[in-house]
């Protein structure tokens, strides 16, 4: 299963660039993984210790708002990253996260890599990287939808 | 380029642009929230209305003012005259108050048009936000009336919630009928939305076209276009295939005025369509 | 008065008690003669019936922000020598013997408001019934004026040929415009004495008059003689001026004329460095200069006015209390007001630094893009009107001197201002 991984794991833009033996201990903490439509990924409030990275489908972040039920704040397509609640402590997820249609992705066992992370700092800053402009990215976004451009009073 | 302004009730001859022609509505419909659309015919005896798609027309009611309004029919069919805007000011409300059989005043049209004959051959990426989707629709009409001259063509559509969506039905009867991919997506979601929630630039990081061969056309809020030009770069369409639909303040359309100027540019006529080379140096920049 | 035909180009002399010939000859051919008169303690144009109606004997001292008018005094000097040659300067000219006519340069308004008026009707439209069951669109049948205007200096010409571009250069054409100025005869008058904030000379737009009249005047007083020099400019200005008393003009006239020239030329205070000017705008969009003149500037739209080449206008919608008549309406409006760049609920011009950046970019760059040429000629009733003498002139040096520049470590170094 380990080296089947490898391959699909090095071809994803995500981790282009990371060294050989990089890409063979993440390609170690990963495995296949499939939900149904209207699954839930994860939780609010359940411990952090996985990561996505979406192969097909579409999943929905969402809020849960007293009285309105789950609100989704933001949604995640093919080859989006998908959770980096564990990367900081307190490792719990601050969203939940539901698919809107059949979804396969790759797991990530999150509490492996943030092990080896502290032994292997180079390993850290790559991963660091590129989380950081996911982050970015969604922070980014997230600022254009509350400027609400399309608004009453635009 | 040229339009001419060739529909006259009796001799044919040009209109005198400052002169609005009445004109009959047909149809008030509304659209979702404050947008609507005008349905209006020719006053018995004239011609058919010819524009190009992205053209604008500005739109007279009688003893209340004259605002801008781009055409958002088909280009190429028999049907009355089309214009979808939202009713925001002091002028757009009355023509939503408008009724079947009231007469409304047209100077037009005016204006630049999307370069379709330009761009056979190519991916089309259509990017669109809240009404910006109106002044897309003829081009959309007139790429799909022949569709095969033209490879992937993809619609990239921001709006603020999914019952802002404008033309909804008829993008999905799209979507089934001709090849077209319609990608869409809210700033804010409902409980029962299925679909993207986030903006168009994401969608656009994601869309399946070639940047090397793809032209894009880009109408929407000025900030929604800013995100969309930059991610359109980001993927490698270069700023000489994307085009971009500019709006400032507009009095007499016919560069008199002075009011649509935008750096050395009068939007009424060396617009509002805009290839990004164009406008690159001053696109972005405060107060301009 | 000579039988000989006059043509293009011919240059002859008019005795300056002939000119009252020149009004009633015009008048004669159905114009309506416009010129320079005092009133309200300025010089304005209005419409005159002989020479006595014009300002003579009496000049303007103007600068940035100062406007009054004043006799034709001796204070200037009354003649110099340059390259061996005597010159004498026209106001102690008028002192010696008759008063100079046009002893002045430009007051606050401009022939615009004559080709380009301020306030003009575009059609009016009547309503079957209040339920606007149809309306019937009115176009306006107004007669055209048929204008000559008295003494348009080389600035202004300038700046009628730039409104042309505008209004009859393009796709479209303003029709009132191109009716008038049709219509319209030109008598030029060549600058006796540069103005306090004239730059012409700078911008290539005079004081000579080159092009763009029927007849040139140029004012001479030497001796006991008082006469004009004139320079027909076409079929039509050769036709009036046959009408009128004339001899040829000889070498020593146009001589004379020359040093007129030459002296109004050098007396200019003010200069524009127009080298670049353009690409040096545009790249200086975000330059501290403007909050500079942003602190001063009232945007009291004033220089809009008074300026002879702003052609910007806005229309009213209007309709009576029936609601069954509507008219349009045109007006001159300013790119210094609030709801110029208004749209979608703000104005996309809010701030005063961006409206006074607007006027002088478009001013002295854009409209080199969008008419082939600046759309400043000159003139210097920007300075002198302005009610907080801001100088274009000075803005644009500021902005020249004080460019930053980046070197190589990507830090900005400022040049000592």
């Amino acid at each position: 299963m380990i080296r089947t991984l490898e391959p699909i794991i090095r071809k994803q833009p995500f981790f282009q660039g990371l060294e050989d033996r990089h890409i063979a201990f993440v390609a170690s903490c990963a495995r296949n993984s499939r939900f149904e439509e209207g699954q839930v990924i994860f939780r609010e409030g359940e411990a952090a210790n996985e990561f996505y990275l979406i192969r097909e489908g579409l999943v929905s972040i969402e809020a849960i708002v007293p009285h309105k039920g789950s609100m989704t704040v933001q949604t995640a397509g093919a080859n989006e990253m998908l959770g980096w609640s564990w990367l900081f402590p307190p490792y719990r997820w601050r969203f939940q996260a539901r698919t809107q249609k059949a979804t396969r992705v790759l797991a990530f066992d999150g509490k492996c890599l943030r092990d080896k992370c502290e032994e292997d700092h180079d390993l850290g800053y790559e991963l660091l990287k590129r989380f950081s402009r996911v982050i970015t990215e969604r922070l980014e976004a997230t600022r254009v939808q509350l400027l609400d451009m399309y608004g009453t009073n635009p | 380029m040229a339009q001419t302004l060739d529909h006259d009730g009796t001799s044919g001859a040009a209109l005198d642009p400052r002169l609005p022609a009445p004109h009959r509505i047909a149809r008030v419909r509304d659209e979702t929230g404050d947008s609507f659309t005008l349905e209006i015919e020719p006053m018995s005896g004239a011609g058919r209305f010819s524009f190009l798609p992205g053209q604008f027309n500005m739109l007279y009611v009688f003893g209340v003012g004259e605002v801008p309004i781009s055409i958002s029919g088909d280009p190429l069919a028999q049907e009355p005259l089309q214009h979808t805007t939202r009713a925001v000011g002091a002028v757009t409300k009355a023509m939503r108050r408008l009724k079947r059989g009231d007469t409304i005043g047209i100077r037009g049209p005016f204006g630049a048009h999307w370069p379709i004959a330009d761009i056979e051959g190519r991916d089309v990426v259509i990017v669109a936000g809240g009404v910006g989707l109106a002044p897309l629709r003829p081009a959309l009409c007139q790429l799909l009336a022949n569709r095969e001259k033209y490879r992937r063509i993809v619609l990239v559509y921001g709006a603020r919630a999914p019952e802002d969506i404008l033309f909804r039905s008829e993008l999905e009867r799209w979507r089934d009928k001709f090849d077209l991919e319609v990608y869409i997506t809210v700033d804010r979601a409902s409980a029962d939305w299925r679909g993207n929630v986030g903006v168009v630039s994401t969608l656009i990081a994601h869309a399946p076209f070639d940047p090397s061969n793809a032209t894009a056309f880009v109408c929407g809020p000025e900030v929604m276009m800013r995100f969309a030009v930059m991610e359109l770069h980001t993927r490698g369409v270069p700023a000489d295939r994307t085009y971009l639909y500019m709006e400032r303040n507009m009095k007499c359309a016919i560069g008199f005025c002075g009011h649509c100027q935008y750096g050395p540019f009068f939007i009424c006529k060396d617009g509002p369509i805009f290839r990004f080379d164009r406008i690159e140096a001053i696109f972005g920049k405060a107060e301009i | 008065m000579t039988a000989k035909p006059l043509h293009v180009d011919d240059q002859v002399v008019v005795d300056c008690q002939h000119l009252a010939q020149l009004f009633e000859s015009l008048k004669k051919h159905g114009y309506q003669v416009i010129g320079p008169t005092i009133r309200d303690g300025a010089i304005l144009n209005d419409t005159l019936n002989s020479p006595e109606d014009l300002p003579s004997g009496w000049t303007d001292e103007q600068d940035a922000g100062e406007y009054r008018l004043a006799p034709c005094k001796d204070e200037a000097p009354s003649s110099y020598v340059s390259g061996g040659r005597v010159y004498f300067t026209i106001s102690a000219l008028a002192r010696r013997k008759g008063e100079a006519l046009f002893g002045y340069a430009v007051g606050p308004q401009s022939w615009k408001k004559y080709l380009h008026p301020a306030v003009s009707r575009l059609w009016s439209a009547t309503s079957a019934n209040r339920n606007d069951a149809g309306f019937q669109v009115e176009t306006e049948k107004e007669e055209t004026p048929r204008y000559a205007f008295i003494g348009v200096r080389s600035c202004d010409l300038h700046a009628i040929a730039a409104q042309d571009r505008i209004f009859m250069g393009g796709r479209f054409v303003n029709p009132v415009y191109k009716s008038r100025r049709e219509n319209l005869f030109i008598v030029a008058i060549n600058c006796g004495r540069a103005g306090g904030t004239c730059f012409c000379a700078s911008m290539n737009t005079g004081p000579k008059a080159t092009s763009g009249y029927d007849i040139a005047l140029t004012e001479i007083l030497k001796d006991d003689q008082h006469y004009f020099l004139a320079d027909i400019g076409t079929t039509l200005g050769a036709g009036i001026m046959g009408e009128i008393p004339h001899r040829p003009a000889g070498k020593i006239d146009t001589e004379n004329a020359g040093h007129v020239m030459a002296e109004t030329a050098r007396q200019m205070g003010r200069t524009m460095d127009t080298k670049g000017i353009k690409e040096l705008l545009y790249r200086n969009h975000d330059h501290p200069r403007w909050d500079n003149v942003a602190s001063r500037c009232l945007t009291c739209a004033n220089c809009t006015m008074v300026c002879p080449t702003c052609f910007c206008t806005t229309v009213e919608d209007v309709t009576d209390l029936t609601g069954e008549h509507a008219e349009r309406w045109r007006k001159w409006d300013s790119c210094f007001t609030m709801d110029f760049s208004y749209i979608n609920g703000g104005s996309v011009r809010a701030s005063a630094r961006s409206r006074y950046r607007q006027w002088m970019t478009h001013k002295l760059a854009s409209w080199i893009d969008q008419f082939g040429g600046s759309g400043c000629v000159g003139c210097g009733r920007c300075i002198t009107w302005c009610p907080v003498g801001i100088d274009i002139t000075e803005e644009v040096r500021a902005i020249r001197e004080t460019e930053t520049t980046r070197v190589a470590t990507g830090l900005k170094k400022k040049k000592a201002i």
